[in-house]
């Protein structure tokens, strides 16, 4: 009991959580998104990625809601590490979430590249809006921690 | 706000000191549109090397700046692009015309210096 209230500690002390209130506050979620991405291990060049991605969804907060928050959270299992990336606002919500993650979307004055283009740059990525709770984006970036012994695991395997 | 211009000959050099935020982008084209004017520049060189990111917004922010200058009768060329930050963009999709990029200040001046002098023939 105790142990899992201490890990549960660590969980959180290992999460960062960045404010989003207005233009200058997406340098500082790059930032910090770069810095724990490098961190963690990710190779070049990752931590660009991920940090152009939460600028896309950062933004989308700034432009449409005007505040809301940036997890960055840490994760690993078995074989593998990565990075997850929650964006929470309480807006109005996206009406058509399927249009909006279509390169032409301009729902809400956006030019439609955005949540596309974050998606791209992500392994895993999903949104879930309406109109009383606001809009959350989950996206992960992964890496095996050995892709070599991954490879040959998954060759004898097959064999 | 951190980006250093400097004048050389026809020619403006804007280096870009550390990552900006949406507005400092925003008030980079004001200056380059007013300057460009004010210094009759026929040329405008955009050192990105420190952005960490050029991201949508970024990069319709320097579309827009090549664009802006153009009307004010200057040309434009982007150098510096991190490595990461051109695989970033070309995974992204995002669509770079009309941009002109060059790998580094040399380059970028030989490049005006070409399309300057292509502009002076047109004019004739």
């Amino acid at each position: 009991m105790e142990d899992e209230a201490r890990a549960g500690e660590q969980g959180r002390a290992d999460e960062v959580r960045v404010a989003i209130n207005d233009d200058a506050d997406l340098v500082t979620a790059r930032a910090e998104a770069r810095a724990m991405a490098q961190r963690l291990g990710f190779p070049r060049p990752d931590p660009t990625l991920i940090a152009t991605a939460i600028s896309e969804v950062a933004r989308n907060i700034v432009v449409h809601v005007g505040r809301g928050e940036i997890v960055l959270k840490p994760f690993e299992d078995a074989d593998r590490y990565g990075l997850e990336v929650i964006a929470i606002d309480k807006g109005p919500g996206i009406r058509d979430v399927e249009a909006a993650l279509r390169v032409d979307y301009s729902g809400r004055g956006g030019l439609g590249l955005g949540l596309p283009g974050a998606r791209r740059l992500m392994d895993e990525f999903e949104i879930a809006s309406d109109a009383d709770t606001g809009t959350t984006v989950k996206m992960k970036k992964w890496r095996f921690r050995d892709e070599l012994a991954r490879l040959r695991e998954e060759r004898r395997r097959r064999a | 706000m951190s980006v250093a211009i400097l004048r050389q000959g026809d020619y403006l050099i804007a280096s870009i000191q550390s990552d900006l935020s949406d507005s400092e982008v925003i008030e980079l084209r004001h200056q380059l549109t007013e300057l460009v004017g004010r210094h009759r520049s026929r040329g405008i060189v955009i050192d990105v090397a420190a952005l960490e990111v050029i991201d949508s917004f970024v990069t319709r922010a320097l579309r827009s700046i090549v664009l802006t200058a153009r009307l004010r009768g200057a040309e434009t060329v982007i150098v510096g692009i991190h490595p990461d930050v051109a695989i970033a963009m070309v995974q992204f999709r995002l669509n770079l015309e009309p941009l002109r990029v060059a790998l580094d200040l040399d380059a970028a001046t030989a490049l005006l210096d070409r399309l300057t002098q292509g502009d002076a023939r047109d004019g004739r």
